[in-house]
């Protein structure tokens, strides 16, 4: 558990997995889905997710922030195949997921890719002993081997978690919050996935154990090359574990970034909230309600954006397009109306042309569809 | 021992907790989940309770609300609420208790809204039956109790499966107020929300507190939050209180090696990435003995051999 965090694999290693393969571990394209509300017989929907488009590269590790309510959570159950996306693709290794197994995931999948819930109490059934869903995950996926070697890869993964074998014996309920979620993220990695879409995996753990699985999580990359998307609300975590940080805000994704560039110069006005809004014991009395209040509502109750209609602006007439942010090589970008780069980057100027992504022709048209961030 | 700290705002504690001892009697596994747990809270005071993952945290407010089950036995100590002995109330009186007096957030609570009902209608149920407003009335106070919580109140007609974690957190955080009760026990209830919208439901929460002077135990493990929020915070491990202070004395000099980990082991936000361990591999405090005051209200458990702890 608290092996201490081995160097980040240098950047030779991992192009050479890329080269290896040519495509990115999990990809997602132009990703929608709306939901159908109000009653029964009502047509209104709500669009949770508004075209998202994310890479993670072989052995990667991205943390997805954002907003509560912002969709983070059905992102990873699209791509956990567990709600049906309204548009949008999903590859895995190049492969589109969605064509090639139409209706649900495909036990080939889910032995590919697991998701670890966000709700401990809801995702473990009440009926069963932990004992039952980590066997039923290895069996399953064909790791569970002769009972000997069951039983101790059982007892390892208890272990690798921080709990003690004669959990396994247990009910949820005879479990606290904070042992529930190591469970399930033993649960998942009981299969060996290759992609791990972790719903706050580690909300419910002190700091201390907390660490011991950050720690854990980042060896099961360095060593098995493993793929992330750690969903968090944890800032500080996101920074430590994650190669990338990605940021959600009202259904889309509006900033990008290498982890440590990202949280040292946020670029969209919801991340700049984020960032300033970390609890800080050292800051003298508490925060000012009507000051943070004011700073909420020029980012997040603006019904429309400032620019929208400057003629000046190019983007104003469509959809924000990504602007790099600082060096190309923190992959830093920011889908905003608002962005200017400071003076200093003047290369970088808002009436440059936007910033090609890779594969932006064949989600650009799904994109512009939708209006939402500022 | 006694533990006689200092309250905030009253010398009558609302809540006072006395060498309460909880096990959990299993066929395979017993535990002493608590074990000579003392602490109390006064008028108006936010108390905080942070440990280790497994300590006991959640049993100790199963215990206030009477909800711990079969395995589970209060095998010693008392639990008093406004100077009543609340192991001995009667079945009415605990009803009252549990609406009107105390309210809990519980650890579950994304998982604890009833799933064919509407926020709303949950949300006016607990008026009409408790407060007796009429329905019209219930629903304008829902309405105002969703905006505390920053949640639209066109929401109201939303059941929970359509409301992301953390908008269920704060549903079930709205109704928790909903009667104001004069204790408030928050189990972990951010654990799902942005640190922007925990700030302000934490400052609603805070404000109401100061505007109606409820008491509130506040269970966390995000110590900055516990922190900046506690008058008074106690830390636990393996089911005993290892140090208890106020909340600033604890941040500015953390005594017990547990509360050092804690205080230490969250990654900083600047500067280069520095790999961090949790606690020593192997370390393990037992034998916990009772707090002594080392400084004025501040307690710690001594420690009589550090056993291979690492500073
Ligand atoms: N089954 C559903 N039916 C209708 N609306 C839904 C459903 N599931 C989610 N939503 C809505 O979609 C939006 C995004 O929800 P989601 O759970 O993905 O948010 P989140 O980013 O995970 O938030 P949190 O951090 O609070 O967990 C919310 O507005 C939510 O109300
Ligand atoms: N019904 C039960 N039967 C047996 N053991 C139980 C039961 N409920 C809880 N326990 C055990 O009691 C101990 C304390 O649990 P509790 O839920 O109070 O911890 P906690 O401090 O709230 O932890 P967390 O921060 O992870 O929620 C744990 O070791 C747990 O496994
Ligand atoms: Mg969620
Ligand atoms: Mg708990």
């Amino acid at each position: 558990m608290s092996t201490p965090v081995s160097a980040r694999p240098a950047p030779a290693a991992k192009e050479q997995d890329l080269t290896q393969t040519g495509a990115p571990a999990l990809e997602v394209k132009g990703l929608v889905k709306d939901f159908h509300s109000g009653g029964l017989f009502s047509r209104a929907s709500v669009r949770a997710l508004g075209g998202v488009d994310l890479a993670i590269r072989k052995g990667e590790i991205v943390a997805l922030v954002g907003e509560s309510g912002s969709g983070k959570s059905t992102l990873a159950r699209c791509i956990a195949r567990l709600e049906k996306p309204t548009a949008g693709q999903i590859l895995i290794d190049g492969t589109d997921v969605l064509k090639r197994d139409r209706f649900q995931a495909s036990r080939e999948y889910r032995s590919r890719l697991q998701m670890v819930f966000q709700d401990p109490f809801g995702s473990l059934n009440p009926v069963h002993r932990i004992e039952h869903f980590l066997t039923r995950s290895l069996t399953l996926h064909g790791k569970a081997g002769t009972p000997d070697q069951l039983r101790r890869r059982l007892d390892e993964l208890m272990t690798t978690v921080g709990l003690t074998p004669d959990m396994l014996n247990s009910y949820p309920h005879e479990l606290s919050g904070g042992q529930r979620q190591r469970v399930a993220i033993a649960r998942a990695l009981a299969v060996e996935p290759e992609v791990i879409l972790a719903d706050e995996p580690t909300s419910m753990l002190d700091v201390s154990v907390r660490i011991g699985i950050l720690n854990l999580m980042r060896q099961l990359r360095d060593k098995q090359g493993i793929s992330m998307l750690y969903i968090t609300h944890d800032l500080a975590s996101a920074r430590y574990l994650a190669d990338r940080i990605a940021v959600m805000f009202a259904g889309e994704l509006v900033e990008e970034g290498e982890s440590l560039d990202l949280l040292a110069n946020p670029a969209h006005p919801y991340t700049r909230l984020l960032v300033s809004a970390v609890p800080d014991p050292a800051r003298t009395g508490s925060y000012d309600p009507h000051e943070r209040a004011a700073l909420r509502a020029a980012v997040m109750e603006s019904a429309s954006c400032a620019f929208d209609g400057d003629a000046e602006q190019r983007c104003s007439a469509t959809e924000p397009v990504r602007h790099r942010v600082g060096d190309p090589a923190n992959e830093h970008w920011v889908r905003c109306h608002l962005y200017r780069p400071p003076a200093t980057a003047a290369s970088h100027a808002l009436s440059a042309e936007p910033l090609e992504s890779p594969d932006a022709s064949p989600t650009d048209d799904s994109r512009t569809e939708n209006k939402a961030s500022a | 021992m006694t533990v006689s700290q200092t309250s905030f705002g009253s010398h009558e504690p609302v809540l006072e907790i006395k060498d309460l001892t909880v096990k959990y009697r299993g066929d395979t596994r017993s535990t002493t989940a608590v074990d000579r747990v003392s602490f109390s809270i006064g008028v108006g005071e936010i108390f905080g309770l942070a440990g280790e993952s497994g300590c006991g945290k959640s049993t100790i407010a199963n215990a206030i609300m009477r909800l711990l089950r079969d395995p589970a036995e209060i095998s010693g100590g008392s639990i008093r609420f406004g100077g009543k002995d609340v192991l001995a109330m009667r079945p009415e009186e605990l009803r009252r208790f549990r609406w009107q007096d105390v309210a809990m957030v519980f650890q579950s609570a994304m998982n604890s809204l009833n799933p064919v009902m509407t926020i709303g209608d949950q949300i006016v149920d607990i008026y009409t039956t408790h407060a007796g407003y009429t329905r019209k009335e219930s629903l304008r106070r829902a309405a105002e109790l969703l905006e505390l919580v920053r949640i639209d109140p066109a929401r109201l007609k939303s059941y929970p499966h359509q409301l992301s974690g953390g908008m269920r957190q704060r549903a079930v955080i709205a109704m928790a107020v909903a009667l104001k009760p004069s204790l408030l026990i928050l189990d972990e209830p951010t654990t799902a929300l942005d640190v922007v919208v925990q700030q302000e439901i934490m400052a609603q929460i805070k404000e109401l507190q100061r505007e109606l002077g409820f008491s509130v135990l506040f269970i966390t493990h995000d110590m900055s939050l516990m922190v900046e929020l506690s008058h008074r915070m106690a830390v636990m491990y393996g089911g005993r209180i290892v140090e208890t202070a106020k909340a600033k004395d604890i941040h500015a000099a953390p005594l017990h090696p547990y509360t050092q980990a804690l205080m230490g082991a969250f990654p900083p936000l600047t500067g280069p990435r520095v790999p961090l361990t949790g606690l020593a591999d192997g370390v393990k405090f037992s034998n916990i003995a009772d707090l002594q005051e080392v400084s004025p209200a501040h307690f710690v458990s001594p420690l009589p051999a550090l056993q291979g702890a690492q500073p």
